[in-house]
């Protein structure tokens, strides 16, 4: 008895330490990964919302030729924003900022992120750019000229509003919290893995996540010079894409699709991710191909920052250009290929069980081989420069970026819904809200290859009738409106079930991976025993497991003598030290307001505050760093 | 030489049959040889396409089946053989299939659908985008019109295409691919037409408020009709001659409409909207947006943002008597 006393006596010491605040308080000031992973999920689902709701008023805008429900300009500034929000402010924060952060240090058996007041910061600084964003519009200002910003339409000359400023300077603020995030992945990823996982234990989640962290530490850049030279030229009167004074509008295009392309891939890569995590667990079987799966996400990554000019096949590059770039975009189809046929081997020789989780993973194969398959057709040279910026390209890329990467997203919230909240959701609600979504989509973004072939344009805000496009954009905007509902069924869904779901223990589905080791939800402090891991499907490893609670009660791997994770080596994961992490803190949200600061006075062009407020910036990082944590 | 309809010959009978009637902006009712080749390639595609399609549902499908057995049917759960499937469909068919779509597009369909030369062509004209409008001008003349181009039929003729201000994209489907008018750059595409006809384009690299009513026309007339036109659109504007006209011409000077509009033979020198020298010729007005009928043309004249708003024209409260006068004189203009 005196021994599972020492047992308990342990989780209740590792109970305290890991506690933070209580109230909002507590919310303010956390670097738990789960809360903040959290407060990023509310955030994006909040903006996916805005987005949603801009992506309605465009299709009722276009239900019937000449419309006049939305002016030209309302109708320039949501598309503009849709777009923005939906790249910049859903897809991305809500995989990597939401599920990224909730769930790697889980599957890597770790208590948190290497960097947990990083982690924070970029939190905050993401939701100040999300407002930072959003006020453009409540000022009546958003940002008008597409989410790719051409210039010279975007030059002061053309654009003299502080609509573009928005843009800029939100998006600079903006790509700060994801580079944070990059980078505190990638240090998680390569040191804070359990005892054992080599990196060819990692799952494939993991694997996925680490991709996409790193191209975005390489992606961000080319974005953020060509955000502040076009910043330079409206504010400081610079030509660096003004023609007039030598420079280049080109060079803006460049630049932006040397981070755009790369962007598309970030966006489907936690997709992918999803995808193999929820595979094996409902086919109940193992990955097929996994080394060729882990290698092909490292190489979709990789290739996908030699494929940017394929955005610009119509602007006369030279031939030899556009033969290189259309062969590199033939080139990564084969990665993609393989993840493709991995999963569906996986789903033939596995035995499928299609609850809402995997449904939705099915979903998202069929539109990822229709979008991938007219992604192909665009690498196509003369077909391109024929189709592009037409409603081909529109619906190719929503298969792409709304069937492919947020159906897993959808998937997986229903699938870790159990683990986060302890209660499950509604089978019966779920497949409905699938089929109703799934309807939705392919109602919605099918008929726009078919108008695209039938030559209409994108971004027009209204068309004549006669030229065929009255019936399949009516059809679009009535698919439009099914898919809200599939939508907010998802939403109804799981808000109900978060208090009258039926309650659930810790691993519900028998998942593979170390997240379903932990309680439902998890405890601050993640594993009462730090796992000790021999294969990519831990928690089928029965024997481990059982090993790893025997632990608790010698107190071994339990690191209840402070606010503890260890450190393991980057490659066999072998336990290097153990690491005193820092506790909760309102450093992190001050600095990101000071920050916001500084933006907002750029953008009002009172250079001077903006300095004062850097080096307000400057000070709140010294004292955030002042006092680093003591031994417990 | 390929055969026209080298396409599937059933999807392009259904096709014909679904979009029998359709205007003329469609890329799947080519008149040109580019055109033609480029919709040819998409058929194609879309064959291949089709099957990976129907193969992954496929299998799919047969995973749902099977839902409660493990393994391949037949063959059983190997490690080996999964892996073999991946490889064989994740790398060899993709490769395979990859190559030739890129030897066949890119050196077979290119060829037709790329820039002539410059002065490799019998025909070389000029088109200027503006926000919102398409200036046209035919080097070696004086002439100068807009948003409705004529071409000889059967000609091979190269547009120069650059932009006054942002970025444009010309864009006639049914003679060719697009191309991006830049500024700093002198882009070039082939425009030719197998028949006679009006084709319609539009602009398509969003390019501002007034990117949705940014199209035109391209008119292929037979050589005869062509020249006639040409040298008609050279010469200056007619005088005015009746009465209701010359107010018209007077109120054209004195209501800043000259500021903004040239009449050529007169002293309107204008450089920010379409020349006018031979209005009454063209069929639309303002980029395709509304018919050149009086009742359109007058209700522009009163309130051009109402018609088209954020264009670059005022309203000028122009009276009614004004008004009719300025439209007297601008029918005069063919």
């Amino acid at each position: 008895m005196a021994v599972i006393g020492t047992g308990a006596e342990r989780i209740e010491r590792l109970g305290r330490i890991w506690e933070e605040r209580p109230g909002v308080l507590g919310w303010i000031t956390t670097t738990d990964h789960k809360r903040i992973g959290l407060l990023y999920l509310f955030t994006t689902l909040v903006l996916f919302a805005a987005g949603g709701v801009e992506a309605l008023l465009l299709r009722t805008q276009l239900i019937k030729a000449n419309n006049g429900l939305l002016s030209p300009e309302a109708y320039n500034e949501l598309f503009t924003l849709h777009g923005v929000t939906m790249v910049f402010f859903f897809v991305i924060p809500i995989s990597i900022g939401a599920f990224g952060n909730y769930l790697l240090p889980l599957m890597i058996g770790a208590r948190d992120m290497a960097f947990p007041r990083m982690n924070a910061l970029s939190f905050w600084i993401f939701l100040a750019s999300g407002i930072f964003m959003y006020t453009s519009l409540a000022i009546g200002d958003a940002p008008d000229a597409g989410w790719f910003n051409y210039v010279p339409l975007s030059a002061a000359r053309f654009s003299p509003g502080p609509n573009i400023d928005f843009y800029c300077l939100g998006l600079i603020f903006n790509g700060i919290a994801s580079t944070l995030t990059a980078v505190n992945f990638i240090v998680t990823m390569f040191k804070g893995r359990a005892p054992g996982m080599s990196m060819n234990r990692m799952p494939l989640f993991c694997f996925a996540f680490l991709a996409v962290s790193l191209a975005l530490v390489f992606a961000l850049p080319p974005l953020n010079v060509a955000l502040i030279l076009l910043e330079l030229d409206r504010q400081v009167g610079t030509h660096f894409y003004d023609v007039a004074g030598g420079g280049d509008p080109l060079l803006w295009q460049h630049l932006f699709w040397i981070f755009g392309h790369p962007e598309v891939y970030i966006i489907i890569l936690p997709a992918f991710g999803i995808a193999t995590s929820i595979i094996p667990t409902f086919t109940h079987r193992r990955m097929v191909a996994f080394p060729l799966v882990a290698l092909a996400e490292i190489l979709v990554a990789l290739i996908g920052f030699g494929v940017w000019a394929h955005h610009m096949f119509a602007t006369g590059l030279p031939a030899a250009e556009t033969v290189y770039f259309s062969a590199v975009s033939l080139i990564i189809v084969v990665p993609s290929a393989i993840q493709l046929f991995a999963w569906l081997t996986t789903l033939l020789t596995g035995t499928p069980d299609f609850q809402t989780p995997l449904l939705f993973i099915v979903g998202f194969i069929v539109f990822f081989i229709i979008g991938g398959l007219s992604g192909v057709m665009f690498a196509a040279v003369p077909f391109d420069q024929q189709v592009t910026d037409t409603y081909f390209v529109v619906a190719h890329f929503h298969f792409v970026i709304f069937g492919a990467a947020v159906f897993p997203l959808l998937g997986g919230l229903y699938y870790w819904f159990p683990k986060v909240t302890g209660r499950m959701y509604s089978e019966p609600v779920g497949k409905l809200s699938f089929w109703l979504s799934f309807a939705g989509t392919a109602i919605t973004f099918f008929p726009m290859h078919i108008v695209g072939l039938l030559g209409m344009p994108r971004r027009v805000y209204t068309y004549p009738h006669g030229l065929g496009w009255d019936a399949t954009n009516l059809i679009e905007t009535l698919g439009s409106y099914l898919l809200a509902v599939g939508l907010l069924m998802v939403a109804a869904n799981l808000a109900v079930s978060r208090f009258r779901g039926k309650r659930v223990g810790r691993d519900p589905f028998d998942g593979a991976t170390l997240e379903w080791e932990a309680s439902s939800p998890p405890k601050p402090y993640n594993f009462p025993v730090i796992p000790t891991v021999s294969s990519p499907y831990p928690m089928w490893d029965r024997r481990d497991r059982k090993k790893d609670e025997r632990k608790l009660e010698r107190g071994e791997m339990v690191l209840d003598a402070g606010h503890e994770t260890p450190a393991t080596t980057v490659v066999d994961a072998e336990l290097d030290e153990i690491l005193e992490m820092p506790s909760d803190s309102p450093w992190p949200p001050l600095l990101a307001l000071t920050l916001a600061l500084v933006f907002v006075f750029l953008l009002t062009g009172h250079w001077v505050t903006a300095v004062v407020f850097a080096g307000a910036s400057a000070a709140v990082l010294g004292a955030w760093h002042w006092k680093e944590p003591e031994e417990a | 030489m390929r055969a026209r309809t080298a396409g599937p010959p059933v999807l392009a009978v259904a096709a014909a049959t679904l979009l029998a009637g359709c205007g003329g902006q469609t890329t799947l009712e080519p008149r040109s040889r580019p055109a033609q080749e480029i919709s040819t390639l998409w058929w194609w595609m879309l064959v291949a396409a089709t099957v990976v399609f129907l193969g992954a549902l496929g299998m799919i499908g047969l995973a749902w089946l099977r839902r409660r057995h493990e393994g391949l049917p037949l063959l059983g759960n190997r490690k080996r053989l999964n892996l073999a499937l991946v490889v064989f469909f994740g790398i060899a068919i993709p490769v395979a299939v990859n190559v030739a779509l890129f030897v066949v597009s890119n050196f077979v369909v290119l060829k037709q659908t790329e820039a002539p030369a410059a002065a490799s062509t019998r025909m070389t004209i000029q088109v200027i985008g503006h926000q919102w409008f398409w200036e046209v001008r035919y080097p070696g003349t004086s002439a100068v019109t807009a948003n409705e181009i004529h071409i000889p039929a059967r000609t091979r003729v190269n547009v120069v295409a650059t932009t006054a201000d942002v970025i444009h994209s010309f864009w006639v489907p049914q003679l060719n691919r697009k191309i991006d008018m830049i500024p700093g750059r002198r882009n070039r595409v082939l425009l030719y037409a197998d028949r006679p006809g009006r084709y319609r384009g539009q602009c398509a690299e969003f390019c501002g408020t007034q990117h949705g009513h940014m199209a035109l026309y391209v008119f292929a007339d037979p050589p005869d009709r062509f020249r006639a036109w040409l040298a008609n659109m050279a010469a200056p504007a007619r005088a005015p001659s009746a009465a209701a006209e010359r107010t018209g011409a007077q109120a054209f000077q004195a209501d800043a409409c000259a500021s903004c509009h040239a009449i050529r033979g007169t002293s309107a020198r204008g450089v920010v909207g379409p020349d006018l020298t031979h209005l009454a010729t063209r069929t639309t007005l303002a980029a395709l947006t509304i018919p050149n009928r009086r009742g359109d043309l007058a209700g522009w004249l009163v309130d051009p943002q109402h018609v088209k708003p954020g264009n670059r024209m005022p309203v000028l409260n122009l009276g009614r008597n004004d008004v009719k006068a300025l439209v007297a004189y601008l029918e005069s203009l063919r």
